[in-house]
């Protein structure tokens, strides 16, 4: 929706694309648009047309578990917010005949006559991201797709869960209709499996199995689901928490198994499946869901040779660690799941990221082309209150229930309304023209329209009153669509009643509104970066790039942070090299200065103007200075944990056991020796020691450490205890390739840890293997803890900026999925450990994410505010400041008036418009901008005035 | 009174951000419902002073229904 409606984003939907010609900053891109027969401009998304329309089609949008017809939209809440007609059924396209839907379409916004658009685009830079494709019906066929309707794939489970899907949420079988009592679903299919040559792990499958499974069970508690699986890869932040609350709150059940066969057993389906045991098992099941992975896009091969850029083995996008969005040719990034499997948030940072670097490569170019409207001068609305009521048809959607003239015309009966008129669509371009002639007609200075929801539109029409010179907020919303006639669709007359009422409430509101001013906070555009980790340098460089000047705070004498302690990542890459790069680009950069010994030790402001004090120790001695800066990154990363408790039990001491991150660093360099034999244990401290969350990273680092054994000395025995293996992603590859080298994994259960003991110099470990079946000891020359990963200092400073953490102590993002790097407090962003445990390739994503969302503000110079805020009346307030400690996002401050009494004040900048502190103040001091006490007051007021209900 | 106990009005504060977006989705979904209730959008259910349920009641309210 917001892309939508920016007026610097062009959608081009319905494209093809067709090459791509030039250098980065100055590319030519071939696109054909294909006709959707239907102008876009005009199109109301009323949905008559596909109702007339005689034809079906089964629905793509729904995995064809639904029927729709040629002409149609996706889903109501598609951008653009058009129809489109799918010529490959279309009656008119294929045979010349019908034409039906043309008369229907009372914006006559059918066009048949569109042909095929080809446009050359002058673009800067270029962003791949086609998304992910779909397992092969081959490999669905395995478990039965195909063959018995009750098998489905996840993305149809995902459909039948959604309300607006084929059974509006309710879960069926396909089969007969029936509610299923028992489901089961299988794990990796397509993904880790040689057969379809996905080698690979598509990451995301373990996570919607589990939610997929929690939503089923929230619509139908007695269903019983169980869970089969290899590994449950649940490495995400937070992602073990919801695997715990599936399994311990919802009952749904977890088998390590592998399925051999699904078949059809009475009106059921039986499944067949291994345990690691090697016992053999059946279970009967209404419905099988394919928890399918995630594929490289279809036409990806095509792609990649229409724009000139390299795949990897699996056909996704070729990527390197050390610049993960960039593909192999330059001005030409990648985002999203085209990069690799990836669950939302991360394809919503790597599309921020990837944003940002484009961003600096047109940084010349920087405000070229852009659009900016601009408004006549706002009139003074005056003292006397002139309403103008315009109620909306919506086609046949609110006038075929709602009594749309009578409502109008008893909107024209109320106190201060002194003009009402009906529009058949008040959204449309000319209703827009017709509101603003009316208000310079009728010099109406309140504006209510009753129509749809203001969620949607309340923007288009505040943009026309701004075009007639009346502010923005002296307009009221009624909605008589969405919440009235389409849900009271079989009772018109209560329906009307309704609409009656809730003109008649907005018309009260309406008397008191005012013009709220326009108000914009000027930025400081600077940033300061908290850490001097490969998470901080990359964010602080990308500023950099983008041209602004930032504060790189580092709490040790150097900069590197992690890096300095790691030798090479996973796939080989030295990480001396990336630390030397890095760290030479930052010094060397004369938009940085770096401050190392240096640590935050005060916060003031809000977003675009902060101060800070920041400490430098300098020997023994300290000095403090002042920071002015607009914007915060915390890249303050984390470190090894140093666990409390191992397997359960108090930690052994030995020089024999070392953690993963120690032995990496043994295993460095061209003299090192191999030991003759490594045991490693995985969770050591983490999933349930001391900490609850899994560190993401620990499963690659023993991969990691096995192979470079076993590529110093083949014969070295390396075993790995471990409770899933989580390589994810083409991690699984280096996986595949330890076990094919010869390291052994053995897995443990919780209820049977392994257990180890010392004596002596030898170190002992004592656990059960589940294929022997049997319990085992060993005496290795080394036993390597992977002990997790801790976040650095976040205690201290959350306090210090009043940012939340999770029940883990790393910080919690503004929005998991949507805003997965901003934090609550605006103008504070995350990226690195500090965020969650995560790989390098990651980190730097996530930093080039942050530089990109922290630049937004630095880039415009201005915050714009919402008009809609809190205003402390300071002649009322007490100062009782119960209004700051209640106010969620920080905004309310206290100031010291000339006279010394302290009184509320409202930062607007940091303000969300809840209203908490106006509903609490003792004095009525708050008043909040459109939702005043007043206005709310009269609404009630209105809804009790029955006058007209029975006429 | 029976009047009022077989068609009650019910007077709802819907949060913009969940309860009046869920209430959008229930109409673009089609759903039915009885239609006794007449809403008022705050952005948030933080917003709602006690004041206005008692003024609700007050107003001839059977019910007052605040979702967020």
């Amino acid at each position: 929706m917001e892309a939508g409606r920016s007026p610097n984003i062009e959608i081009l939907s319905n494209a093809d694309f067709l090459g791509l010609e030039g250098k980065p900053g100055a590319f030519t891109a071939k696109v054909r648009l294909r006709p959707r027969y239907i102008n876009a401009d005009k199109c109301t998304a009323c949905g008559l047309c596909t109702r007339y329309c005689p034809r079906h089609l089964v629905d793509d949008y729904n995995e064809g578990l639904a029927i729709t017809r040629p002409i149609h939209i996706d889903y109501p809440q598609a951008v653009p917010a058009s129809y489109f007609i799918d010529p490959r059924a279309c009656l008119h396209l294929q045979h010349g005949t019908c034409q039906i839907c043309v008369p229907v379409c009372r914006s006559k916004a059918i066009d048949f006559g569109q042909q095929p658009e080809e446009r050359a685009l002058q673009v800067g830079a270029v962003i791949m991201s086609p998304g992910f494709g779909r397992i092969s019906e081959e490999t669905l066929a395995k478990f039965g797709f195909g063959k018995h309707p009750d098998v489905v794939t996840s993305i149809e489970f995902e459909r039948l869960l959604n309300p607006s899907g084929p059974f509006k949420g309710e879960v069926r079988c396909i089969s007969d209709k029936r509610h299923p009592h028992r489901i089961a679903f299988i794990q990796c299919v397509g993904s880790r499996d040689l057969g379809c040559d996905n080698g690979y792990c598509s990451s995301v499958c373990c996570m919607y199995a589990i939610k997929e499974a929690m939503v089923a069970k929230e619509h139908d508690p007695e269903v019983e689901i169980t869970i089969y699986y290899m590994d449950m890869r649940t490495q995400g932040k937070d992602f073990d928490a919801a695997r715990r609350r599936a399994e311990e709150q919802f009952g749904i059940k977890f088998v390590r198994a592998r399925v051999a066969d699904v078949m059809p057993w009475n009106d059921q389906l039986r499944l067949t499946y291994a345990t690691l045991s090697g016992s053999h098992h059946f279970e009967p099941f209404d419905m099988v869901v394919l928890s399918v992975g995630l594929e490289a896009p279809k036409d990806a091969k095509g792609l990649a040779s229409t724009a000139g850029f390299e795949l990897n083995q699996y056909d996704f996008c070729k990527t390197s660690t050390f610049a993960p969005l960039a593909t192999t040719r330059p001005g030409v990034l990648v985002a999203g799941a085209f990069h690799g499997p990836k669950d939302i948030p991360e394809s919503v940072t790597q599309s921020s990221a990837a944003a940002g670097l484009a961003a600096g490569l047109l940084r010349t170019q920087r405000g070229q082309g852009t659009v900016t409207k601009s408004y006549p001068a706002e009139q003074n609305p005056g003292e006397e209150v002139r309403i103008g009521v315009f109620v909306c048809h919506c086609g046949i959607n609110i006038g075929g229930v709602v009594d749309v003239p009578g409502v109008a015309k008893y909107a024209g009966g109320m106190e201060d309304v002194v003009y009402y008129t009906e529009s058949l669509y008040s959204c449309s371009q000319d209703a827009q023209e017709a509101i603003k002639e009316k208000i310079r007609q009728h010099n109406l200075n309140r504006v209510v329209v009753a129509a749809c929801s203001p969620r949607t539109h309340e923007p288009l029409f505040q943009e026309t009153l701004k075009d007639a010179g009346l502010n923005r907020c002296l307009f009221e919303m009624v909605n008589i669509r969405d919440q009235c006639s389409w849900v009271h669709a079989n009772e018109p007359e209560a329906a009307t009643a309704k609409s009656r009422d809730l003109v008649r409430m907005a018309v009260a509101k309406a008397r008191h509104i005012k013009p709220l001013p326009e108000q914009t906070v000027p930025v400081t555009p600077k940033a300061l970066v908290l850490g001097g980790g490969v998470a901080g340098m990359t964010a602080a460089l990308n500023l950099a790039e983008q041209g602004f000047e930032s504060f790189l705070i580092e709490k040790s004498g150097q900069l590197g942070g992690n890096l300095l302690k790691l030798d090479r990542t996973l796939q080989g890459d030295k990480a001396a090299d990336l630390l030397k790069e890095l760290s030479a680009a930052v010094k060397k950069h004369k938009l940085i200065t770096v401050l190392t010994n240096s640590e935050l030790a005060e916060v003031n402001g809000f977003v675009g103007n902060f101060t800070s004090m920041v400490r430098t120790a300098n020997g023994k001695k300290a000095s403090e200075q002042s920071i002015s800066h607009g914007v915060i990154i915390i890249a303050t990363g984390g470190r090894e944990h140093v666990p409390a408790r191992v397997l359960g039990k108090e930690p052994v001491a030995s020089k024999k056991i070392v953690t993963q991150q120690a032995l990496e660093q043994q295993l460095a360099g061209g003299k090192a020796k191999a030991p003759a034999s490594v045991v490693m244990v995985q969770c050591a401290g983490s999933r349930g020691d001391d900490l609850a969350y899994c560190s993401k990273v620990c499963c690659n680092h023993a991969v990691k450490n096995a192979l470079r054994i076993k590529a110093l000395d083949p014969a070295s025995q390396v075993v790995v205890l471990y409770r899933e293996m989580r390589t994810y992603g083409f991690a699984e590859d280096l996986y595949r390739q330890a076990r094919e080298q010869g390291v052994i994994f053995i897995p443990y259960a919780t209820d049977r840890m392994p257990e180890i003991s010392a004596k002596g110099s030898k170190v002992r470990i004592d656990f059960y293997d589940p294929i022997l079946q049997d319990q085992v000891t060993m005496e290795p020359e080394l036993l390597a803890l992977s002990v997790g990963i801790v976040p650095e200092g976040t205690k201290e400073l959350s306090k210090l900026l009043k940012i939340p953490v999770n029940a883990d102590d790393f910080y919690l993002e503004a929005h998991v999925k949507l805003r997965p790097v901003e934090l609550p407090v605006s103008g504070v962003y995350v990226c690195g450990l500090a965020h969650s445990p995560k790989p390098i390739e990651e980190t730097i994503v996530q930093a080039q994410a942050a530089a990109a969302k922290a630049a937004i503000p630095l880039v415009k110079g201005h915050v714009e505010v919402e008009p809609t805020v809190s205003h402390v009346d300071q002649e009322i307030c007490i100062g009782c400041s119960l209004c700051t400690s209640l106010c969620p996002y920080q905004a309310i401050q206290m100031v010291q008036l000339e006279n010394k009494q302290r009184r509320a004040q409202t930062i607007v900048a940091s303000c969300k418009g809840c209203g908490i502190c106006a509903s609490h103040c003792p004095t009525f001091a708050i008043s909040m901008g459109g939702f005043t006490d007043q206005q709310i007051s009269s609404q009630i007021e209105a809804f009790g005035r029955e006058e007209n209900r029975n006429d | 009174m029976t009047e009022q106990t077989t068609n009650p009005r019910i007077l709802g504060f819907l949060c913009n951000w969940c309860c009046y977006a869920a209430a959008d989705a229930a109409g673009v979904s089609r759903y039915q419902y009885p239609p006794n209730l007449r809403t008022i959008r705050v952005m948030c259910t933080g917003r709602i002073d006690p004041a206005f349920i008692l003024r609700g009641f007050a107003q001839g309210a059977a019910g007052i229904f605040a979702g967020g």
